[in-house]
């Protein structure tokens, strides 16, 4: 068996004396969708923050590609391959789309602390900025601040500053977090697309977002990954359901 | 269009900068540009920090201050026959003392760039400058040191003697620090200081430490900085304590903003309106300080964008075509301001005269008109003229907000449409 693209082994996070990460165990195979979904409260965004390098863990491992990257900071993580979106769209907002995508792409092609080459001169990197504004469907507002945006586009924008990175393993958060039906509906095919190839893991309310893109699915509760199958196994699983019962996400996931 | 635009720019900031001293012939005039020069290099490190880094410094002047007390040192020994380096190149000493001193206290302040940045550079300039009273010998405690910039090797005859040649100088150094700065702005490390200002959290999980970033941005405007210190060292041929003191740091802060940070060429604007105010409204009155602070309240309050925010939308404005109908707000502004200020600066400059000067004489002479701050129906008809007048202003001043808002809503709807 590959080493898994992401491994998370037995993390621990407490708040003072609240532990709401208690133990959580999860492999990422390399190339695979894997959708992490949980009731509100369960820790999935402190689970993203712990294997980002946001938060530090209490305890417990994070493997990236079989290398321990818990403890690093976010841009170490991020050098070694690790992207990630957040919830709170989390941009530059008083840059431009083209100028917001163009620092995601900088680090990777090696362009670092430059201070002695002029941007305007860098054609690999501004083509590439371009490929990206252009997937994204923003081509239209490439010079206008991120800061101006809609949210949508601002959410096509988060997505795109993570994935243009080019790190092969790409945790969102709720990529689709306050958008309408009809929005989330255009925006999945987008998530899928500028994906292709990478390792994903996403956080999702949605379960029609979870279902029309994962090929697994990790429930979170408490703390603790209680399940981790394909969907239709994680759906008939009594554990998930019970967890779950009451809850507009069971009515979801009992369909 | 852009780079035409530019060149324009550039070719003209650089004839202005020839020609201003034979448009201002005096001696007393050259001093002033002189002055204004180093106060735009200043300005302009200055506001790497502050408008392209975000990093509110409240230390400045122990960059610029170090480096004057370089070049001076520097001076004397090329002086005393021990150093031969051309006068012309000494503020490249300056840059080096003001890099280095960056380098060496930069890493510690630039971890964060809120609250903390500001206090820890706040503790940083008042430990040099306490440092600087503690040191006679290196820093010349009150007396400052002296020096004479009329020493070495004179090329093609230039030996800095006469004001005009040492403004030339600056005026060599402003050009070439303006365009390195401006050039500094368009690299990748550049463009990565304005993102670690906007967000320095998605900063780093675009793979670039800020702390890194905000380091090297400090220790680059620490030089630019040491160069406006020697500048300043030639051209006074004395540097005292008061280079290093909490008040310089301060005025960097205040012009910078009074100038414009979000705008490249704002503090150019600041350095000029830095020395306009310590070399003539000083002379002017001597309640200037107060109207300084009433000018930065009102820009903080009215225009955070500062003067060259101001041009700036007025253009915008002026190209999509705005202007029409904000000329009669404008005209009504025209006519209102000046009678209002009119009348609260002579409000104040009695009020000054009663506080220092009264036992020698009631009468102040203001705009020639005599006014007796001893008689009440004074103070009544001032009070009541300005009152007016202040109404007024206040009515013009509400019109012009109104329409003013409803242009930027309208200009940002069309640009919208036309994206």
């Amino acid at each position: 068996m590959s080493t898994p693209a992401l491994e998370i082994q037995d993390l621990h996070k407490s708040f003072g004396k609240t532990e709401v990460i208690r133990g959580a165990s999860l492999s990422v195979v390399a190339g695979e969708r894997l959708a992490l979904i949980g009731p509100n409260g369960a820790g999935k965004s402190t689970l993203f923050n712990l294997v980002s390098g946001r938060l530090p863990a209490t305890k417990g491992q994070v493997l990236l590609r079989g290398q321990p990257i818990s403890g690093l900071a976010p841009q170490q993580i991020q050098r070694l391959g690790l992207a990630r979106s957040f919830q709170i769209t989390n941009l530059f907002p008083t840059l431009s789309v083209f100028e917001n995508i163009r620092c995601s792409v900088l680090w990777q092609m090696g362009y670092r602390y430059n201070l002695f080459l002029f941007l305007s001169r860098l054609t690999a990197v501004n083509q590439r900025a371009d490929e990206w504004v252009q997937r994204l469907g923003l081509q239209a507002r490439r010079d206008v601040p991120a800061g101006q945006l809609t949210y949508a586009e601002q959410r096509a924008l988060e997505l795109g500053v993570t994935c243009a990175s080019g790190a092969p393993v790409v945790l969102l958060d709720e990529p689709t977090a306050g958008m309408s039906r009809a929005e989330t509906e255009y925006f999945i095919p987008l998530i899928r697309e500028i994906t292709q190839g990478k390792t994903l893991l996403v956080v999702e309310h949605d379960m029609d977002v979870v279902f029309g893109l994962a090929d697994r699915v990790a429930v979170l509760v408490r703390g603790e990954v209680i399940a981790c199958d394909v969907p239709e196994v994680v759906r008939a699983n009594p554990k998930v359901q019970e967890s779950y019962l009451g809850s507009a996400l069971g009515a979801s996931l009992q369909k | 269009m852009a780079a035409r635009m530019r060149t324009l720019c550039w070719g003209g900031f650089g004839l202005l900068l020839i020609i201003a001293p034979l448009l201002f012939r005096s001696s007393l005039a050259h001093t002033v540009l002189s002055q204004m020069g180093i106060a735009i290099i200043a300005c302009l490190s200055y506001n790497l920090l502050f408008g392209q880094g975000g990093m509110l410094s409240f230390g400045h002047a122990m960059f610029t201050g170090l480096g004057a007390y370089a070049t001076i040192h520097a001076l004397n020994a090329v002086g005393a026959g021990s150093l031969p380096i051309p006068v012309s190149l000494l503020p490249l000493v300056g840059g080096m003392v003001g890099l280095l001193s960056a380098a060496l206290m930069g890493w510690l302040p630039t971890k964060t760039a809120g609250t903390t940045f500001a206090m820890i550079t706040l503790g940083l300039g008042e430990l040099v400058w306490a440092a600087s009273l503690m040191f006679p010998g290196v820093f010349g405690g009150e007396a400052g040191i002296p020096g004479n910039r009329v020493t070495g090797a004179r090329p093609f005859g230039i030996s800095f003697g006469p004001q005009i040649q040492l403004y030339y100088l600056i005026a060599a150094y402003v050009l070439a620090c303006t365009a390195l700065l401006y050039l500094f702005t368009r690299t990748p490390l550049g463009r990565m200081l304005n993102a670690v200002r906007d967000n320095p959290e998605r900063a780093a999980f675009v793979g670039y430490n800020p702390q890194v970033v905000r380091y090297i941005a400090f220790v680059v405007a620490g030089f630019f900085a040491g160069v406006a210190g020697g500048l300043a060292a030639l051209n006074f041929e004395i540097v005292t304590t008061e280079v290093l003191s909490m008040e310089r740091s301060g005025a960097y802060l205040l012009f910078v903003f009074l100038g414009g940070s979000a705008v490249f060429f704002g503090p150019v604007l600041g350095g000029v309106l830095m020395v306009l105010a310590f070399v003539w409204l000083s002379a002017l009155s001597q309640a200037w300080l107060l109207y300084l602070g009433l000018l930065f309240i009102w820009m903080v309050m009215a225009a955070p964008g500062g003067l060259a925010g101001v041009l700036v939308q007025n253009m915008r404005a002026w190209t999509q075509g705005q202007w029409p109908r904000l000329k009669w707000s404008y005209l009504w502004l025209v006519l209102t301001v000046p009678p209002a200020l009119a009348g609260v600066a002579t409000l104040i400059e009695m009020l000054y005269h009663l506080q220092l000067n009264a036992e020698f004489d009631p009468v102040l002479t203001f705009a020639r008109m005599p006014l007796d701050t001893s008689h009440a129906a004074t103070w009544l008809g001032v009070s009541g003229f300005a009152v007016v007048a202040l109404g007024l202003l206040a009515m013009a001043w509400r019109r012009f907000a109104a329409q003013w808002l409803q242009a930027q809503a309208d200009m940002r709807l069309r640009s919208g449409d036309s994206l």
